[in-house]
């Protein structure tokens, strides 16, 4: 299987492509800082003892995604799944303050996660096959005061993964919306909580498993589901007092 | 993006204990840039926390967690050598490379130490004596200074600075990668001797007669007195050719943190009767005068992790590592004089282990010298477990010998600069590496190491 990961230098996207190097897939590694692309791809081909293609690839030129595809089929051969892992959480406070702090915060998670998405489904839905894999989060189920615009961003790629799912379904290609919650990124790490944080390594191979059995919506952690509910279901006038 | 978190962090030993900011760098351009834009705060890097003491904390400063820097850049199969990030441990590498024929060319007595980790120590094995130290193996050790700058040393190339970085405790430089030379392997099985000795003339007879094995190792009853001081037993090993394999050990194939210490965690577990039970029973294993058998490395390299935090069995009081080394006598004056201190005071040891080192394979603040070194495990009962250690400090340094500051938690400065008589000159190539004095730790401020950072 030919792999395309976007947003390769994570450490939820180095264990995505660490559990498919496992499984001797073929895979490119893209992302904006080339030398770190550079450090996963020759840790994957020691490791894994299989090969591994880097590329460049800028979330918010947003012009050059279509071109970015057409290099990626070329240099894989094909892109049979394709997980779009970048995001940027920003900070809300200077979002408030400065608006081209949540422009950049839009952009990066939903306008660019979008456009490369889009042209990801031209190249599969002509091809009448593949899977795509949009890493969205629980916190676009509900905004919250404390995290409106990454969670308007999430919560609007999450739409728009699910609209582009009934697309492709008829053309055979898969759609799966994998919102997460607490795994162990720069965004949880240190954070005081009782709720479990999962590891990226058990979060890679959920989503392989999902994506496999053509689940729809994957929420991950698990239990962030039942989470999902119970917060969706507080009235918003109660809500809105909430400081969360 | 990396964020900072309040954290307590401890020593391995539990009794060394701060408050930190903490940052985990997710990318090499994360922890150059938490260096070089940090502001006016000193920096320290951490590995796997397996110091006993206070050589991987820092209060009052930013402490970089290096546990996401573990990527593998290049290995080579012809000659062994191998390019990682300072974040890999010696698990990954074991795991990685034993089953294609390789082991680390030094191993200290857990897996769980990074690269870096085993440098900042220039740990020690149980093959001191054939193959020496840590940094006896490493090439092109890649260090970020306090500028930013980026520069390579070896035992070649800038290397005073390699010889300050080696058993530097991490205060010359962040560690960013290394290349280490892996010794090729035929098996992933050992071929073991063990011999049982009833005192310190035994054990040195058994390790002088064993000198060609590349690993021996002796386990110390630190409670036999008079006539059994020093009873114990000896092991000495090496790798198994082709086509041998070694039992496990039941322990070693369950899911790590199943057998977990921190499910024993009591201050009342460990204490002078258990100790003398833990020590006779452990003598008493080796049934007969002699044996041989075939193991498995993981048993005969790294017995204690096969329980996940077994730290915690001294509970929240904490546990003190005490290891020293005494130079060559062939009376073995000082040797008799502290193990005779030790029985005596009432302040009762756990595990010992006992090993005649090589010759020095790297001065400065490297710990390895020529001699026999002790380790023994003491759990913390209060003021008089550090004035036995007071003493003992005392006729180390008075016998020319020196402790392992990897393990220490409470040395004074003046014992200090005995043990470690080029800690002058140490320190100069510090300064003119960090002029800064923006790499600090809780033991380098201890010992006098290194000065506050201008403000």
């Amino acid at each position: 299987m030919n792999v395309l990961i976007l947003g390769a230098t994570s450490r939820i996207a180095q264990s995505i492509a660490a559990e498919h190097a496992k499984d001797g897939d073929s895979i490119l590694l893209a992302a904006r800082d080339r030398d770190e692309v550079k450090t996963i791809a020759s840790d994957i081909q020691v490791r894994h003892s299989k090969r591994v293609l880097i590329g460049d690839f800028e979330a918010t030129d947003f012009d050059s995604h279509a071109g970015f595809i057409a290099d990626a089929v070329e240099a894989l051969g094909s892109i049979d799944t394709a997980y779009v892992v970048f995001g940027a959480m920003g900070e809300q406070e200077e979002s408030q303050q400065d608006f081209s702090a949540a422009r950049a915060v839009l952009d990066v998670n939903f306008t660019g996660a979008v456009s490369v998405s889009e042209a990801l489904a031209a190249y599969m839905e002509e091809r009448g096959e593949g899977t795509i894999i949009g890493i969205s989060s629980v916190a676009g189920d509900r905004g919250r005061q404390s995290n409106y615009f990454y969670g308007a961003a999430k919560g609007g790629y999450s739409l728009y993964l699910q609209g582009l799912r009934g697309r492709l379904a008829k053309s055979g290609v898969h759609v799966m919306t994998a919102k997460l919650g607490f795994i162990d990124t720069p965004m949880t790490y240190g954070l005081k909580t009782k709720i479990p944080i999962a590891s990226t390594e058990a979060t890679a191979k959920a989503l392989k498993k999902a994506a496999a059995k053509g689940k729809n919506t994957l929420y991950y952690p698990w239990f962030w589901r039942f989470v999902m509910l119970l917060i969706k279901a507080i009235p918003e006038r109660s809500f809105k007092k909430l400081k969360i | 993006m990396s964020t900072l978190a309040r954290q307590t962090l401890e020593g391995w030993g539990r009794y060394s204990r701060v408050e930190s900011d903490v940052l985990r760098s997710e990318s090499r351009r994360d922890l150059i840039a938490a260096v070089t834009s940090n502001g006016n705060h000193p920096v320290l890097a951490r590995g796997l926390g397996r110091a006993y003491g206070d050589a991987a904390l820092l209060s009052g400063g930013v402490t970089l967690l290096m546990e996401r820097l573990d990527r593998i850049l290049e290995f080579d199969p012809e000659t062994g050598w191998l390019k990682c990030e300072a974040g890999f441990s010696l698990d990954d590498l074991v795991r990685i490379f034993l089953p294609r024929g390789f082991f680390p060319p030094v191993v200290p007595g857990t897996r769980f130490v990074t690269l870096g980790g085993a440098l900042a120590s220039d740990v020690h094995g149980k093959n001191h004596h054939i193959s020496g130290s840590w940094a006896s193996h490493v090439r092109n050790v890649e260090l970020l200074k306090s500028t930013g700058e980026i520069v390579f040393c070896d035992a070649e190339n800038n290397s005073e600075l390699f010889w300050a970085t080696a058993g530097g405790q991490g205060l010359t430089g962040i560690i960013l990668s290394m290349e280490v030379r892996l010794l090729p392997v035929e098996s992933d099985a050992m071929d073991v001797t063990s011999t049982r000795v009833r005192d310190l003339e035994e054990f040195l007879g058994a390790s002088a007669a064993h000198q060609e094995w590349p690993y021996s190792v002796g386990w110390i009853d630190g409670l036999a007195r008079g006539k059994s001081m020093g009873r114990g037993n000896f092991i000495a090993g090496k790798h198994a050719p082709a086509g041998s394999s070694g039992k496990a050990g039941i322990l070693s194939k369950l899911p790590r943190g199943l057998v977990s210490g921190k499910f024993l965690e009591s201050n009342l577990l460990l204490n002078g009767l258990s100790a003398r039970m833990f020590n006779a029973a452990y003598y008493r294993k080796q049934f007969t005068k002699r044996s041989r058998g075939t193991t498995s490395v993981y048993p005969f390299f790294f017995p204690l992790d096969a329980v996940d935090r077994w730290n915690r069995m001294y509970g929240k009081r904490g546990f003190f590592q005490y290891q020293f080394v005494v130079p060559p006598d062939p009376q073995h004056l000082a040797l008799k004089q502290l193990l005779k201190t030790i029985s005596e005071s009432g302040t009762l040891p756990f595990l010992g282990v006992i090993k005649e080192f090589g010759t020095e394979s790297h001065s400065g603040l490297s710990f390895p010298r020529p001699g026999v070194t002790v380790a023994l495990d003491f759990a913390n009962t209060g003021q008089n477990t550090l004035d036995l250690f007071t003493r003992l400090d005392d006729m180390v340094a008075d016998a020319g010998g020196r402790v392992y500051l990897s393990k220490d938690a409470r040395l004074g400065v003046e014992d200090f600069r005995r043990m470690y008589p080029e800690w002058e000159e140490w320190k100069r190539v510090r300064d003119e590496a960090d002029p800064l004095n923006m790499f600090q730790s809780e033991l380098g401020r201890r010992l006098g190491l290194v000065g506050e950072m201008p403000t």
